[in-house]
């Protein structure tokens, strides 16, 4: 009887802490949503009132006027995640069957190769690549954001990879004395395997396309092409920052499709985060 | 090799030949070009040409390098270790039988999917001096103390002053924390549970519990996450630049070490310079790398060793 009294008031004040954090956690999220619907001179106010006298809606359609290209940029945007998720997926998908399901003299050191990769810092390397796309007159354009995801990025191999390696190796054994080739076993019978993989992998580019900011910062000249990102960067820069209403506005839109995508994806995302840490 | 050997090797490396060309194309060329164009005075319109160590000895000299590279470990020495306390005490408190732990994982879990730019943009707003909510939160506490101790304590204008504006940087960074919160929850669901069991039988508390059992089982992920903490603060650009309208801050209290490498590179087309600082900040991640991975063999427990 102690014992289980013992055991409420420690979950109940673990519970007390948990909601504590949240609200921490959440308070900004609040924070940003009642700022986009306060008039202008309601944002001033101290203290800070959370529900605007008036819900000014209204805000969000001003917001996007002077913003100039926010449909532009959205669909810039919704282009370069659909070119970047197709080109890593088809390339990560190819590079981590043959360093998963094929065995190969050296496979496991060239791995480690790809492992290290991931240490090269994205500074150390922007100088080079832009000078090798200015080379081939790509700066100004797109390419520079999408091509590179046709060539396998180290991440998504490692995650690919820790999958496959869960499949049994029986179904390759038994397909390949059915005659079929390593393309045909890898796009038959082990592609649909992966399907929950694929798309946690598929998510992770989308995230990491919307969110980019310093490639296009450095690719992209004309404010038509502007990715979200950097459209908003930009019209912050433009305006102060006072106009918080429309600052806060634009934000919420720019994250909204990432929350809702992961509300629906919630569980494959959370397994992904966990794959990588765990059998790091 | 026999010919069963040769045709797994070929088809192994078809099947990885995209990587193999990313890795030519978008790892060691241009970490090699970059040591190369270290050493020369380049510009991109115009071939470099060979300048020797001189960009080095620059860069020793320059005090705004000194300056970025003191703000950069400034930032890590704070924001890695308060981010690994904050995270692993959410993923132990998480990892109690507690009612609603899904629905915190996901409150602890979305500040991390808020684009960069939106992160800053908010966090500008959050901390600002007069009208900001963290200011708002801090200040009644503030007249508190101040009413009690006579003291002339007031809120800080977070990324407007020298001295404050690397902690507003550093509390911006905790609030995304969660993608470590859930990377940490799966090592711990990973313990056996009969390893606690057995404990409590021999009368351990949850500190002696949490001490002697989670963190030297979890200790791989902490190495992990420490290892990622180190690659991605040494790096960082798009928050503090964004909060500061593309500039460094007050007094370049947010000039970090990317900051300087893409001023010189993209304002003012010191590219050989820029590479100098790209090759610094490798060397530095590196000898950290190692650093961390030496002190891990003999910290980290790794099952079936």
């Amino acid at each position: 009887m102690k014992h289980g009294l013992k055991q409420k008031i420690s979950t109940f004040s673990v519970l007390v802490i948990l909601v504590l954090a949240g609200i921490c956690f959440i308070a900004p999220f609040a924070w940003m949503i009642s700022t986009s619907l306060k008039p202008l001179q309601e944002t001033m106010s101290i203290p800070p009132r959370w529900l605007p006298s008036k819900f000014q809606w209204n805000n969000y359609r001003e917001a996007i006027e002077a913003m100039g290209y926010f449909w532009r940029y959205t669909a810039n945007t919704v282009y370069l995640c659909f070119l970047t998720v197709t080109g890593t997926v088809m390339s990560s998908a190819l590079a981590a069957y043959g360093f998963s399901r094929i065995e190969w003299k050296g496979r496991d050191k060239v791995f480690l190769v790809l492992l290290a990769t991931m240490m090269i810092p994205f500074p150390v390397t922007m100088v080079p690549v832009y000078s090798l796309f200015k080379n081939l007159h790509w700066i100004g354009s797109f390419k520079p954001l999408w091509v590179p995801s046709f060539f396998a990025g180290a991440f998504n191999v490692f995650l690919l990879r820790q999958f496959f390696l869960t499949l049994p190796h029986d179904i390759s054994e038994s397909a390949r004395i059915d005659g079929c080739n390593e393309f045909q076993i890898f796009y038959k019978i082990i592609l649909p395997l992966a399907k929950p993989a694929l798309l946690c992998v598929a998510l992770f580019q989308f995230m990491a396309t919307w969110n980019d900011f310093m490639g296009p910062l450095i690719y992209l000249n004309d404010q038509k092409d502007f990715t979200l990102a950097l459209g908003l960067q930009s019209f912050q820069s433009q305006q102060g920052g006072t106009p918080w209403h429309y600052l806060m506005a634009a934000s919420t839109l720019i994250v909204l499709p990432v929350l809702v995508l992961f509300f629906f994806t919630q569980k494959s995302f959370i397994q992904g985060i966990a794959t990588t840490g765990g059998k790091g | 090799m026999t010919r069963m050997e040769k045709k797994k090797l070929i088809s192994g490396l078809l099947f990885i030949s995209p990587w193999i060309l990313g890795f030519l194309i978008f790892s060691v060329y241009p970490v090699l070009s970059s040591l190369y164009y270290s050493f020369c005075d380049y510009s991109v319109l115009s071939p470099a040409v060979w300048v020797g160590p001189e960009n080095y000895h620059t860069l020793f000299n320059d005090e705004v390098f000194w300056k970025s590279i003191s703000n950069t470990v400034f930032f890590a020495a704070f924001a890695i270790p308060m981010g690994m306390v904050l995270s692993l005490s959410l993923a132990i408190l998480l990892n109690c039988k507690v009612p609603f732990r899904g629905a915190f994982r996901t409150i602890f879990f979305l500040p991390s999917l808020v684009p960069m730019v939106c992160l800053a943009v908010l966090w500008q707003w959050m901390l600002n001096g007069d009208l900001g909510l963290i200011n708002n939160a801090i200040r009644p506490l503030l007249n508190t103390v101040n009413e009690n101790f006579g003291t002339q304590l007031t809120a800080p204008n977070w990324l407007q002053e020298a001295a404050y504006a690397k902690w507003g940087l550093i509390f911006t960074g905790l609030w995304g924390v969660g993608h470590a919160v859930v990377i940490y929850l799966a090592g711990l669901q990973g313990v056996p549970q009969h390893l606690y069991e057995s404990a409590e039988i021999d009368g351990a508390g949850f500190w002696v519990k949490t001490r002697h059992i989670t963190l030297p089982i979890i200790s791989p992920v902490i190495y992990f996450n420490t290892i990622m903490g180190l690659i991605g603060t040494f790096q960082v650009f798009a928050v503090p630049y964004v909060m500061t309208g593309g500039g460094d801050g007050p007094e370049r209290s947010l000039l970090f070490m990317a900051t300087y490498l893409y001023q010189n590179a993209f304002d003012y087309w010191n590219m050989g310079y820029a590479c100098a600082i790209g090759i610094v900040m490798f060397v530095i991640i590196l000898t950290l790398t190692y650093i961390a991975t030496k002190l891990s063999e003999r910290h980290v427990y790794y099952e079936g060793k």
